[in-house]
């Protein structure tokens, strides 16, 4: 457990000696707490996958979505607290259709990037406001190709090939990283996530979990859509095949 | 017949988009009327709005060169934003929401046309009540009105840069020759890939049509330089 700011972490408003703001810190935990989202960047489009782990066996299957799409051609996948990040979702919504209205195209997935991180950053600024406690990957395909950001609470974004969040993360990265994702189709990117989902899945210490996932690429007509049910279920099949064949060993 | 110099400045005009493959040729007249006196015999109907962008003006002066100066600088304020250079349809959407809003007060139809790297040459009109409309090839202004079975004759797809230059300066003087609002000087600006080219034709380089007179010298040059010519009785 990294330093507790013992009186510098009590306001957002808040430098501590060291340089640090604890409680932009302290939401960043909250999104390191949740499950697994993942994100990459494929030569024709872009892949989302969350491990949405299921806190009751009551749960409807599909309910709870955490990927939300925000414009005809982006979607976002939300870790942290849930309803934290509705209200991104909803703000990136509306930044979209506001910049559509008075520009007549839609909006560069960049500026809908930089949009939402201003609004997340804007929540750091004033001691009457807390941090987000969520951690959004944006993906989207505009004029300019298929593109990957990362919002964290901080407000901070970043363009990416793979972008990951949430508990297991750093395993997630280091998976990613094996992967050739310039070569790679939409297609083929939709098993690769799944089988890290599955990978990076925690048994012990959590139960249930259902895979969401969603794409944007030339297939699905450069629209955000959930993956269809026939590709998710083949994708679901591989991935826990190739966990038992690495249980095997 | 009085000349009512209290009359707004008004761009009686003819404006003139058309796009050509690889880019777009606008063209303009050079009159600028008050009531029946000619404010302005030289202006530039031609104004740019981003260093890819250009629009032609007509109807009030007054308003369109407001609006092109709001629009102007939302556009670099966008591009700023953008990182990149804004795009001919953000342009033409911009001067359309403003004269859509404002159209109970506005009176001036417009014509946006540039250059951009996703959709090369294109043309927008932007008429009286904000409506748009992506055209190959479009006509506005006052002498406009004799231009319409011209165009339908005259215009084809594909054209070159100078087909398409000829054609505008060709149909700005036919108008120039029937509209009285319309007179003076053809504009032309090209907009491509490469860049943007401005070109001048002076009013006694067009050719004349039909019962147009030969210009006359004036009497004064007549008289100084040596003994006229006898009236013949």
């Amino acid at each position: 457990m990294s330093s507790i700011g013992t009186g510098y972490d009590l306001s957002v408003t808040t430098f501590s000696p060291d340089g640090r703001v604890f409680q932009i810190e302290y939401a960043a935990k909250a999104v390191d707490n949740s499950g697994t989202v993942i994100g990459i960047k494929c030569k024709d489009g872009i892949v989302m996958g969350v491990e949405k782990l299921i806190s009751s066996k009551m749960m409807l299957a599909g309910s709870n979505r955490r990927i939300h799409a925000v414009h005809r051609h982006s979607g976002m996948a939300v870790a942290g607290l849930a309803a934290d990040g509705r209200q991104i979702v909803a703000r990136a919504k509306s930044e979209a259709t506001s910049y559509e209205r008075v520009y007549g195209e839609p909006i560069p997935v960049k500026e809908l990037a930089d949009r939402v991180a201003s609004y997340v950053h804007l929540c750091t600024l004033y001691w009457w406001l807390r941090p987000f406690g969520s951690g959004i990957i944006l993906g989207g395909y505009d004029r300019d190709g298929p593109q990957l950001y990362m919002i964290e609470p901080s407000g901070v974004s970043y363009r990416y090939f793979g972008a990951t969040i949430g508990k297991g993360r750093q395993a997630a990265k280091t998976e990613i990283e094996k992967l050739k994702l310039s070569e790679m189709t939409c297609r083929e990117g939709i098993i690769e996530v799944a089988k890290i989902i599955y990978g990076v899945h925690d048994e012990a210490k959590d139960k249930a979990f259902e895979l969401e996932m969603s794409w944007i690429c030339d297939e699905s007509n450069r629209q955000h859509q959930k993956v269809p049910d026939a590709l998710l279920e083949e994708a679901k099949t591989a991935a826990k095949t190739a966990l038992e064949e690495m249980d095997a060993d | 017949m009085d000349l009512d110099l209290g009359a707004p400045h008004s761009l009686g005009t003819t404006i003139i988009g058309v796009t050509y493959d690889g880019g777009v040729v606008l063209g303009a007249d050079s009159r600028t009327s008050t009531g029946m006196y000619v404010a302005n015999r030289a202006s530039d109907k031609i104004t740019q709005l981003t260093d890819n962008v250009y629009i032609c003006r007509s109807g009030s002066a007054a308003d369109s060169q407001v609006i092109s100066d709001y629009v102007r600088y939302f556009l670099h304020q966008h591009t700023i934003q953008l990182g990149q250079p804004s795009t001919v349809k953000v342009a033409a959407n911009l001067v359309r929401l403003l004269s859509y809003q404002n159209k109970n007060m506005l009176q001036m139809g417009i014509i946006v046309g540039g250059w951009d790297k996703y959709e090369g040459g294109q043309i927008y009109s932007v008429p009286l009540g904000g409506t748009i409309l992506k055209q190959p090839f479009t006509i506005g202004g006052s002498g406009s009105s004799y231009l319409y079975g011209f165009f339908d004759q005259a215009w084809k797809e594909g054209m070159s840069k100078d087909e398409a230059e000829k054609l505008v300066v060709k149909a700005v003087s036919l108008a120039i020759a029937r509209d009285g609002a319309s007179g003076g000087v053809v504009r032309t600006v090209i907009i491509n890939a490469d860049g943007v080219t401005r070109n001048f034709y002076s009013g006694d380089s067009l050719p004349l049509w039909h019962e147009e007179l030969e210009p006359h010298n004036s009497l004064l040059d007549i008289l100084s330089s040596g003994s006229p010519e006898p009236m013949s009785t």
